[in-house]
């Protein structure tokens, strides 16, 4: 379980990325994060695993305050929070191995990573992950040899190999096209599913959330204005996050696709 | 339509100026426009002009320069001296056309293999003891006190050229390749750090952010996240370094530090001008081979 209690960021600008963020995500719930850019929905899920370090409050996973952890204990727990990234964030010049392999650093030595020489287990782990996402035969590719979704699911192997119990999602589809968008979801989804995972995913699709989540949270100006199923998304609710806009176009299409 | 338009409208458009303040502008022109004049017309005029105001007095004397007349001298040309070197300089040339390589063999062997030594020995050491330093004087990877120390050691080595380190070196280790050596190693620490430093502030964070998530070290983080990105780089300066490295063991060698530059200096001294021609000659065609060396290994690497 996560537990964010009166989360708050002020960059060193002055900007006031999250005020005071309080929320509490059970263990095996996917969560949708949505809001416009610069909302704070980015900063939130980096002060989780504090690539973003919070000015005030407090993120407790499982009991263990990661706020304020020293260095050994920090990576420790970030071990426990795989991390998928918007433009996927693999190292483009390793092979698609090293990439999902590097997701089990935390637990491996220096000169054992150094060498490339990960236990055993930890290479079938790799092989199972790339297998279950259907890249097994591109293990030995470098990752910018693939393509944008292939990328991606690469990035969603390496956060998994971690054997996380939260995944924290940083717009994992801004940068694919609608069908390749919907796949990497679905397939986010259904591994949490399967694994009992727990999950954030700051989204601007509006439609594709409320498709494959089921809750919602909705932030402006570093504030959480909404908190609910997907359902409850109505025109006056995205009108207060996002501003006035005809709304009924992009929430009828999404019963569309829902059906088909 | 808005009334800020119709202001607008009919109006030419025109870039704002790079220098917001326009007195800063006209005083940057102004000493652009004295500049090109004092280049042009000479420097003997203001000397004259100077005195011609009573602002000085003739022969006044400028410090240790001299009289005005000296301190606005200019470049002076003493043209017997030059008809006398014109000469000298035919016969130089001319021994490009008949290189000697026979009769100092032994001396051009063993001074290549001086500078060859001290090339590779420096270059592998220089690199050694930059990438350390390059990952300290990166502000994106390294805390504040090690960024500063290590862009301290950078200057050090970039302000001191590397002949004013040889010949310190070459008055305390004594005439030979070791103070060559040191000072090669020093000076490729300025060069390779600085650029490889920057390389690593260039480079995408996200990569090195994403390997930091999964609860890497320090080290972990720069192996996998850091280096992959930076490789091709390094390994393109390092080619680079040691073209300049032998280039430098030649001029080395003219203040003691050792190498061919020695056995060229030696050559001079004795004005054998072929064998001087069969030096430089050796000295081009390594320059050459090792530039397309590096070029063919940095087309191998992507």
């Amino acid at each position: 379980m996560l537990e964010l209690n009166g989360l708050t960021k002020i960059y060193h600008t002055g900007d006031k990325a999250l005020s005071d963020v309080t929320l509490t995500i059970p263990n095996g719930q996917v969560v949708a994060l949505i809001g416009p850019s610069g909302a704070g929905k980015s900063t939130l899920i980096r002060s989780i695993n504090r690539l973003v370090e919070p000015t005030s409050g407090s993120a407790v996973l499982d009991g263990v305050n990661i706020t304020t952890l020293r260095d050994g204990a920090l990576r420790k727990q970030r071990r426990r929070m795989g991390m998928i990234f918007q433009e996927y964030a693999l190292v483009e010049r390793l092979t698609v191995m090293e990439n999902v392999l590097s997701g089990r650093l935390g637990y491996v030595g220096f000169w054992r990573s150094f060498f490339r020489k990960f236990p055993q287990a930890d290479m079938d782990e790799a092989y199972r992950l790339l297998d279950r996402v259907g890249l097994l035969a591109m293990a030995d590719k470098r990752a910018d040899e693939l393509s944008g979704g292939q990328r991606q699911r690469v990035g969603i192997c390496r956060a998994l190999i971690q054997n996380p119990s939260l995944l924290l999602v940083d717009e994992p589809t801004a940068s694919l096209d609608p069908k390749t968008s919907r796949q990497i979801m679905r397939l986010i989804c259904e591994l949490c599913a399967e694994r009992g995972l727990a999950a954030i995913i700051n989204i601007h699709d509006v439609a594709l959330a409320q498709m494959f989540v089921e809750r919602v949270i909705g932030l402006e100006l570093g504030r959480v204005v909404f908190d609910g199923g997907p359902t409850e998304l109505t025109p006056e609710v995205l009108t207060q996050i996002y501003g006035a806009e005809d709304w009924e176009a992009t929430i009828e299409k999404v019963d569309d696709e829902a059906e088909a | 339509m808005s009334v800020a338009l119709e202001n607008k409208l009919g109006t030419a458009w025109k870039k704002n100026p790079y220098i917001a303040s326009s007195s800063l502008r006209w005083a940057i022109s102004a000493i652009v426009l004295v500049y090109v004049f004092l280049a042009v017309f000479g420097t003997k005029s203001i000397s004259s002009s100077l005195v011609g105001l009573g602002l000085v007095e003739e022969g006044f004397r400028f410090g240790t320069f001299g009289s005005v007349d000296k301190f606005f001298s200019g470049i002076d040309v003493n043209w017997s001296r030059i008809q006398r070197g014109l000469a000298r300089g035919q016969e130089f040339v001319g021994g490009f056309l008949s290189p000697d390589f026979a009769s100092r063999w032994d001396h051009i062997v063993q001074g290549m293999y001086e500078s060859v030594v001290m090339t590779i020995a420096s270059t592998v050491v220089g690199i050694g003891v930059s990438i350390p330093i390059a990952l300290g004087a990166a502000r994106n990877i390294a805390p504040l006190p090690v960024y500063l120390a290590c862009r301290f050691i950078i200057t050090v080595s970039r302000a001191l050229n590397e002949l004013i380190v040889a010949i310190i070196l070459v008055a305390i280790l004594g005439f030979g390749p070791l103070a060559g050596f040191i000072t090669l190693s020093f000076a490729t620490i300025g060069f390779l750090a600085k650029l490889l430093a920057e390389e690593i502030e260039d480079m995408n964070k996200s990569q090195a952010e994403a390997v930091q998530a999964t609860g890497a070290t320090w080290l972990q983080r720069i192996n996998f996240g850091v280096q992959p990105q930076v490789m091709p780089r390094l390994i393109g300066l390092s080619m680079y370094r040691l073209d300049i490295n032998f280039r430098e063991s030649a001029v080395l060698g003219l203040v003691g530090a050792g190498g061919i530059g020695a056995t060229l200096n030696t050559a001079f001294d004795r004005y054998e001008f072929d064998t001087v021609a069969a030096i430089l000659l050796i000295i081009i065609s390594t320059v050459m081979v090792l530039e397309y060396l590096s070029g063919f290994i940095r087309t191998r690497i992507k």
